[in-house]
């Protein structure tokens, strides 16, 4: 906890002294709250454990090797831009890079090639925050980047959606053998699998979308400790439900309800652990909630009317877009008033 | 501007390589993104373009005491569109595949700005010698350019060079599709340009040191 890099948060030592007649005076955070960067990316790899053994569970040793492979994909360009730039491999060692790539993979369908995971990762270290200048400057997020690269790359791996290799008795089903599809949405009715089997997870997916319960575990796990937000999760949880409410009610036959789309695809994981990060959101609590909406209702836009099954990824990179703009209109007051100049 | 001590031959090694219209001044990237998906493309729009700044520069240069100031970039537009028309109708007669899969491109090389601004710079204000000599290291610039992009977009996406495979048939369904769509171009482009960047950077410092 003591070694966060000067900068990168308000536990390190103040970076900027300046020394003034006899007082010295730092640079502003005054109080700090004893976390570094550090601390907070491992409390996120903590809380993403969940979903690791769950997708283990779900999906055999593979899931392991597979994270495995886009961490250290995601490492091997952290410390390649870190020599190029002639910075020290602290950066390596913040866990920011090990937290991409652990959500990337977990966007990841369980069957992809292990090279393309390497690719994914390396992309996503490298394309969306390196060259923007490292942690904290990247106006996307990394792993969704790396996710959008390799759909738009390899389209056909990117597209194969393993079963769960276990079923759990008494879970319901004859629907998990015929879906398989990020969101079995394009399914028939009848087919689809009970909403208790989507939460625990018996609906093929990606890594960390299969079980919808191991992504909610692990995420009130960060919202309660206070890693992170709980704005932007219950935005985008409610954004989502208003708009797959409405599309239900106008169209019951074609659109599934609100309960479907909680516990389907990647939703949760998204929620918790996407549209929660640091960097692409905004920093204004009203942002925040705006940001969390809009990533709600554009997922459920795209799962019902877009091409894709599942929307997560593009939401969560148009509404990043959209961050600068909502830090705009949503400066809060300041205590006392804004400053009134002439 | 070109001043009397630099050699043709300078000029010529200041458009391919110090000057690269693409890599280094960053003008004509409509092209340099949009045909690069292929090294014939690349090759055959970097031959066409390179055609029209040789004739465009020694028109001009030819022409360059009877053109009154005033009217220079009408002048320029007409002889540019010209042979942009030449070139257009040249590869539609030899080359239909080519020119079919260019589409567009090549008739939008009269508003490439790569081209104006060698007759504004160099042949509105020198001889005819000189101003070959840059238009030819401008086309050649040009051509690489884009023959770089091209080769790395092909074998990557394609998994061919000038149509011919040269990656085993087993690489057929790893092949990087984004390659050959247009976020390919974005990214070859950006990071090619990128290391362009790096070592110029990097020899300037290395000279004043």
């Amino acid at each position: 906890m003591s070694e966060a890099p000067a900068g990168t948060g308000p536990g390190g030592a103040a970076p900027d002294v300046v020394k003034t007649q006899e007082l010295f005076v730092s640079a502003a955070p005054h109080l700090a709250a004893g976390r570094s960067t550090r601390w907070i990316m491992f409390q996120v790899v903590a809380a993403l454990m969940p979903l690791l053994i769950a997708s283990t569970v779900f999906y055999g040793f593979r899931a392991i090797l597979l994270t495995v492979f886009t961490v250290a994909g995601c490492l091997v360009a952290e410390a390649i831009a870190n020599a190029i730039r002639g910075r020290s491999q602290a950066s390596l060692g913040d866990g920011s890079a090990v937290v991409t790539g652990m959500i990337l993979a977990f966007s990841l369908p369980p069957a992809l090639n292990f090279y393309m995971a390497v690719i994914g990762g390396a992309v996503a270290i490298s394309l969306a925050k390196a060259i923007f200048g490292g942690l904290g400057h990247n106006l996307f997020n990394p792993a969704m980047v790396g996710r959008a690269f390799l759909m738009v790359c390899f389209p056909a791996a990117m597209g194969v959606w393993s079963e769960p290799a276990i079923v759990f008795e008494g879970m319901a089903l004859a629907a998990v053998d015929g879906v398989t599809m990020a969101t079995p949405l394009q399914a028939a009715v009848d087919r689809m699998p009970g909403l208790a089997a989507m939460f625990v997870g018996q609906v093929g997916g990606s890594l960390g979308e299969t079980s919808a319960l191991a992504a909610l575990l692990g995420g009130l796990y960060l919202v309660l400790r206070g890693v992170a937000d709980w704005r932007p999760v219950v935005g985008t949880l409610a954004g989502a439900m208003i708009v797959a409410f409405i599309a239900h009610w106008a169209a019951p036959q074609t659109y599934e309800g609100p309960g479907f789309h909680l516990f389907a695809g990647a939703m949760m994981f998204g929620a918790f652990f996407i549209a929660t990060d640091y960097v692409g959101a905004p920093i204004t609590p009203a942002g925040r909630w705006i940001f969390g909406f809009g990533v709600g209702g554009l997922v459920m836009v795209i799962r019902l009317f877009g091409a894709y099954p599942e929307g997560f990824m593009f939401a969560i990179l148009i509404m990043n877009a959209m961050t600068p703009l909502i830090e705009r209109v949503t400066v809060p007051t300041p205590f006392g008033g804004h400053v009134v100049t002439n | 501007m070109a001043d009397g001590k630099v050699s043709d031959f300078t000029q010529f090694r200041e458009g391919v390589v110090d000057n690269n219209p693409v890599l280094v001044q960053l003008l004509g990237m409509c092209p340099a993104l949009a045909v690069s998906n292929t090294l014939e493309n690349a090759i055959v729009m970097g031959g066409a373009a390179t055609f029209v700044v040789v004739m465009s520069n020694l028109v001009t240069s030819l022409l360059r005491h009877q053109i009154k100031p005033h009217v220079r970039i009408l002048i320029f537009t007409l002889t540019i569109s010209t042979f942009v028309t030449i070139a257009d109708l040249f590869l539609r007669a030899h080359l239909f595949d080519v020119s079919r899969k260019l589409g567009p491109f090549v008739p939008l090389i009269i508003v490439n700005c790569m081209i104006i601004s060698r007759a504004e710079v160099v042949a509105i204000r020198n001889g005819l010698k000189r101003s070959l000599a840059d238009a030819f290291g401008i086309g050649v610039g040009f051509t690489l350019a884009l023959s770089v992009v091209g080769v790395i977009r092909e074998i990557l996406g394609s998994g061919t060079l000038l149509n011919y495979p040269v990656t085993p048939a087993a690489f057929e369904p790893h092949l990087w599709i984004i390659m050959v769509l247009p976020p390919g171009a974005f990214l070859t482009l950006g990071v090619i340009i990128g290391i362009v960047n790096y070592v110029r950077q990097r020899d300037r410092k290395g000279g004043a040191a």
